[in-house]
């Protein structure tokens, strides 16, 4: 089994999301939510706050740095993302499929580098 | 015994690594470590088969060895408690090396190597190497590309294999068209790249062409029931039927109305046109198929003019109904232009979305000079003589070009 990292992309400047449509995809999210459960895919999950509201710490030669933003000076920031288990990158990409489409946005897969045992 | 020298030995290598590969990239869950076992067991090839002689099944002896190679260093590391070559380890003792049929393991391979989600050149580079027993050097010189540049795909294509985890394994049923598309997508690259460059170094490129049809053979020979892998083969084989005949002598390109049919390759043409037969009374036709057919057609025809371009548009049209891409309808426009006239088939051209696109303008000029509006065709050609990148194409078109300029 590999873990792998959903997440979703937001693109700063897209149009936003009626009210409508932002509760369509808050319940689709959570049905999905509820798939994994059932299959035992799911790991952690969660949706973020804006970009704007992320903060920067730096320890730089025992000094501390602080700066107001997101690190990667993009239009897409990461809105939300998922932590899944799955045999296989096939498994975990029908999954992301899935997650895709519930959450109305591109999901890239990553897999999370193997736990060092013992 | 037959005398066994290092060409021999090269030889049988490159044609039995695939399959070798293959068998151990299963035994041991690792593409480098398989790889590595086969190279292992081309040194001891080296050293033992000039004495001892070809071995009676050359592929079950590389399997065997490399198997044994790679076990007894796994069992060395292991002992020094690398948990890495244990776990390789404990793999291959729960793998038999002959469970299932080892055409099994090719035809896993080539899915794994053609993954969507591997880049495009890193998937072709992958099946040259892991399949096709190409060198790094010789996959580089192929496609005109530095050799560091090939190994770094090969090295990030692994690393993605190994790190996320991209199975090993036949598609099902629910995902195979989709993914079979993307070997076929692979396989027709390897043989175009091959066929339609003639630059470079003619003999990698010819070896492009005859891996590419080698694998294409062994993909229909492992999924015969598919229409898809079939009609790439047809396709292939009836290409390739016409290679002499597509060049002169002082290496001009000569185009399918202009060929020598006398140099056509009738034993490719007959192997070609029976895989087409069987597709159509499968009748589950593809573009694949299609084309194939199409090929078939040409192939049929004593000489240019008793070409039978009413099947040729019925194909097309056929072909366009199920995958209208604007390079098909490009070359339906060929059709129409014989079936219906040169002014039907400007037409059929007019806002298709291939300004970029060296054939689009060629085509055009041809028509256009067809129907001897000589000053606009000389503009057409040359815009396609600016955006083509093939010496043999570009001097072709300049040809033509002065010839309307003439008129």
């Amino acid at each position: 089994m590999t873990q792998y990292l959903l997440s979703v992309y937001l693109v700063e400047g897209e149009p936003t999301r009626t009210e409508d449509e932002t509760q369509r995809a808050y319940k689709q999210v959570d049905a999905f939510n509820a798939e994994l459960q059932a299959a035992g895919s799911w790991v952690f999950a969660g949706g973020l706050h804006p970009p704007a509201t992320a903060t920067v710490v730096r320890m730089q030669n025992g000094e501390l740095l602080t700066t107001d933003g997101p690190f990667a000076e993009t239009k897409e920031q990461i809105g939300g993302f998922w932590v899944i288990t799955a045999p296989d990158l096939d498994a975990a990409l029908a999954l992301a499929a899935k997650a895709s489409e519930a959450c109305g946005g591109p999901v890239e897969v990553r897999p999370f580098q193997e736990e060092p045992e013992g | 015994m037959s005398v066994v020298d290092a060409a021999e030995i090269e030889r049988v290598f490159r044609e039995e690594s695939g399959r070798a590969v293959a068998v151990l990239v299963r035994v041991f869950g690792d593409i480098d470590l398989a790889e590595e076992a086969v190279q292992e067991a081309f040194v001891v090839a080296v050293r033992r088969w000039p004495s001892a002689g070809l071995p009676a099944s050359p592929a079950g002896w590389i399997i065997t060895t490399a198997r044994n190679r790679a076990i007894d260093r796994l069992r060395r590391e292991s002992s020094r408690d690398e948990r890495q070559a244990q776990a390789h380890l404990l793999h291959a003792e729960s793998e038999p090396t002959e469970k299932r049929p080892v055409s099994d393991d090719r035809l896993r391979l080539i899915f794994t190597c053609c993954h969507p989600a591997l880049a495009p050149n890193a998937r072709v580079a992958l099946t040259l190497r892991l399949l096709g027993g190409l060198q790094t050097p010789e996959i580089a010189r192929a496609f005109l590309v530095p050799e560091a540049t090939v190994a770094q795909r090969l090295v990030r294509a692994k690393q993605k294999i190994r790190a996320a985890n991209i199975p090993y394994r036949v598609p099902s049923a629910a995902e195979l068209t989709d993914r079979l598309k993307s070997v076929l997508a692979v396989i027709y690259l390897i043989f175009n790249e091959g066929y339609t460059s003639l630059t470079g170094d003619a003999l990698v490129r010819e070896d492009l062409c005859a891996e590419a049809v080698r694998l294409g053979r062994l993909l229909a020979e492992l999924m015969p029931d598919e229409g898809e892998v079939l009609g790439l083969l047809a396709l292939m084989l009836l290409a390739q039927s016409r290679r002499a005949a597509r060049t002169s002598a002082d290496g001009a390109l000569v185009v399918l109305a202009d060929q020598d049919r006398g140099l056509w390759d009738r034993t490719l043409i007959a192997e070609g046109q029976a895989i087409v037969r069987r597709c159509l009374r499968r009748n589950q036709p593809g573009p694949y198929q299609i084309q194939a057919a199409v090929s078939a057609v040409h192939s049929d025809a004593p000489t240019a003019a008793n070409t039978d371009w009413g099947q040729i548009l019925e194909l097309y049209d056929q072909l366009i109904a199920i995958a209208p891409t604007p390079v098909i309808a490009l070359n339906r426009a060929v059709a129409v232009a014989e079936v219906g006239g040169s002014a039907a088939a400007l037409d059929a051209l007019d806002g298709l979305p291939l300004d970029r696109y060296h054939l689009f303008h060629a085509t055009r000029a041809d028509l256009l000079r067809r129907l001897e509006r000589n000053a606009e065709a000389a503009e057409a050609y040359a815009v396609a003589i600016e955006l083509a990148t093939n010496a043999a194409e570009r001097d072709f078109l300049q040809r033509r070009r002065r010839e309307v300029l003439a008129k």
